[in-house]
């Protein structure tokens, strides 16, 4: 039983992992028609931030937490200024901006921080394993779990039930009405990849421990992330929410137990995922 | 402009073929991996610019024609013809299969289809190990004897000869059958479907045989690798050189075959030339920043036919491809 509830744990906490950092993904992409393709980059600069900062104390990975936040939700706007110039051109031209950024920053990353993999230290209280009816868990996942959830529910509050969530939702319907309305589109697309960029960055904080920072890292995470974003629908914060959740287990469940299946998993599950609902993804009268 | 076209044309080919002789063994080495992946972004402009299907997935019909091509070495078939036709084949029956996901769909959709398929491959590639050897790779030692009766390459020179023939006369053929009827009813696809669609084209049928011609077009491109580095493995045809290629392809402009040439060898050399200090990232990464502000049709785009591509809505102007096809349709029915 352990072989399976273990892994399916962790299956949860690296689900709704990626779920923090391909939320901000998908709202970018639903909200600016931004196809980002620089996102992992920022998930690295919390990574990064949380192997620098993060010494065991609870404070120093606030500190850690607050810094990669900090710093990849001001790449994201960083990125929403830079896309001023495309407007019109296009996804294309967007994944040229945002690949070549993600290029150079990787390469600057790597230059700070060196070519190899970097642990991080989590403080002393979460990193043992944590007994629970009966079978032990490893406690900075369990942490991790609550925390993420924390996230998912405060993100789905805002988008569901404020303001600015409502004026997200109707931009993602109907960009153009909104801008009829009066509301800049770019302040709007702005704030929206500001705010992915600082889920991407806290999610790389606190997820350093499970995806941790690396030279790979950016790519890893870019890639997982657009599964989960075209696995969910492209745009829609609930079908990620359960995507995350279902690549979460491939990625643990299924490499742990399935090894000859789990690699073909993801992208099998993907471009089947695509090829059925080819239709409904192409909304009628927006390109996509 | 048109008159200085043709002589141009004629002098860079003898340059280029002048530089089997007076180049060293590494640059003759360097052009041809150019030509190589000049060839699969030719494939990637073709259904990205020309057919309207953005693509991240050609490297999968590129590694299945390199694998072809390395088992047919170890079966000791070396003679180049027999090795780029059956590339050629196996890139199109890929294509030709996995074809009923990719020609329905559009824009965002078809790049993350493609991503799936390419990705796919890689690990099939990866894991199949009693036929590719895992990822350790495949070695495919041999002289290639290009057709019956000729010598086998045996210089770096030889092979770029090899490589530049093949890649020129694929290019020639592709331009030509791009200016005739069946370029402009891909184009007319690409432009207003629906219109197509409504005038009795088969539209999936072209777009079908598009997707076909290019997965032979990047098969061909692998058997090619396979020549000039006598070895293959699933990093070859990885995320990284899809993306690169697709980018150069946005750079030459995407509906230009030339231009995709062009922004291929930008883009390598730039890798692996220019980058000998060992920071290619950092200067890959600036020049697609640079290109993407200062080059907004890429270098050798159709301003009208990428405005077109971008914002394809009912509203957009159609294009002149598909008013003279239908055009033509209602006077033939007036013929008639």
């Amino acid at each position: 039983m352990d072989e399976y509830l273990i892994p399916a744990v962790d299956g949860v906490a690296y689900g709704l992992l990626l779920f923090v950092v391909a939320a901000g993904l998908t709202l970018a992409f639903g909200v600016g028609d931004v196809l980002n393709l620089a996102h992992g980059t920022l998930y690295a600069f919390g990574a990064y931030a949380a192997a620098e900062i993060s010494d065991g104390s609870w404070g120093s990975l606030a500190l850690a937490a607050l810094v990669g936040a900090a710093t990849a939700g001001a790449g994201g706007a960083l990125l929403s200024v830079m896309l001023v110039p495309l407007a019109g051109r296009g996804h294309l031209a967007q994944a040229l901006l945002t690949f070549g950024i993600a290029l150079v920053a990787g390469d600057r990353l790597i230059a700070l921080f060196g070519k190899d993999d970097l642990g991080v230290v989590v403080p002393a209280a979460l990193d043992r394993t944590v007994r629970l009816a009966g079978h032990s868990y490893p406690g900075y996942r369990l942490a991790l779990i609550g925390v993420a959830a924390l996230i998912a529910a405060g993100l789905a509050l805002l988008v569901t039930r404020t303001r600015v969530g409502g004026l997200v939702r109707a931009t993602v319907d109907d960009r153009d009405m909104v801008a009829m309305l009066g509301i800049s589109p770019f302040a709007v697309r702005t704030g929206v990849l500001a705010g992915a960029g600082a889920l991407a960055g806290l999610a790389g904080a606190l997820g350093a421990p499970i995806i941790g920072p690396g030279p790979r890292t950016a790519d890893t995470v870019l890639m997982l992330s657009l599964v989960v974003v075209v696995l969910g629908g492209m745009g829609s914060i609930a079908g990620a929410l359960v995507a995350a959740i279902a690549v979460g287990e491939i990625q643990t469940v299924g490499v742990a137990n399935f090894p000859a299946v789990a690699p073909f998993a993801l992208f099998g599950a993907m471009a089947i995922a695509l090829a059925v609902r080819a239709r409904g993804l192409l909304p009628s009268g927006r390109p996509t | 402009m048109r008159w200085i076209l043709y002589p141009a044309t004629a002098a860079l080919l003898a340059l280029l073929i002048s530089f089997a002789w007076t180049l060293n063994d590494y640059a003759n080495q360097m052009l041809a991996r150019i030509l190589i992946v000049g060839l699969l972004a030719v494939s990637v402009a073709l259904l990205t610019g020309v057919a309207g299907l953005p693509t991240l997935g050609q490297t999968a019909p590129y590694l299945i024609g390199a694998y072809t091509t390395a088992i047919l070495v170890h079966h000791d078939v070396d003679l180049g013809i027999v090795q780029l036709l059956g590339a050629a084949a196996a890139g199109a029956l890929f294509a030709l299969l996995t074809a009923p996901l990719v020609v329905y769909a559009r824009g965002t959709v078809v790049l993350m289809i493609t991503l799936a398929l390419g990705e796919l491959t890689t690990t099939v590639a990866g894991r199949w190990k009693s036929v590719t050897h895992g990822t350790d790779g495949m070695l495919a030692l041999g002289r290639v004897v290009p057709l019956p009766g000729l010598a086998a390459l045996d210089t770096d020179g030889a092979v770029y000869l090899y490589t530049l023939a093949v890649v020129t006369v694929l290019v020639t053929a592709l331009l030509l059958a791009l200016r005739s009827p069946a370029g402009a009813l891909l184009r007319a696809t690409r432009d207003d479907a629906r219109r197509m669609r409504a005038s009795g084209h088969p539209v999936a049928g072209y777009l079908t045989a598009a997707y076909v011609v290019a997965g032979a077009l990047a098969g061909v491109a692998g058997a090619l690798l396979v020549t000039v580095q006598s070895y293959i493995s699933p990093n070859d045809g990885g995320f990284d050189v899809a993306a690169l290629i697709l980018l150069a392809v946005v750079i030459g402009g995407a509906t230009s075959m030339i231009g995709a040439l062009v922004g291929a060898g930008l883009v390598v050399a730039t890798r692996d030339w220019l980058a000998g200090a060992g920071h290619a990232p950092l200067l890959l990464g600036c020049l697609f920043i640079v290109c993407v502000y200062l080059l907004p049709n890429g270098l050798l785009g159709d301003r009208a036919a990428l405005l077109r591509l971008r914002t394809r809505r009912p509203a957009a102007p159609p294009s002149r491809d598909a008013a003279a096809i239908s055009e033509q349709i209602s006077e033939d029915r007036a013929a008639r």
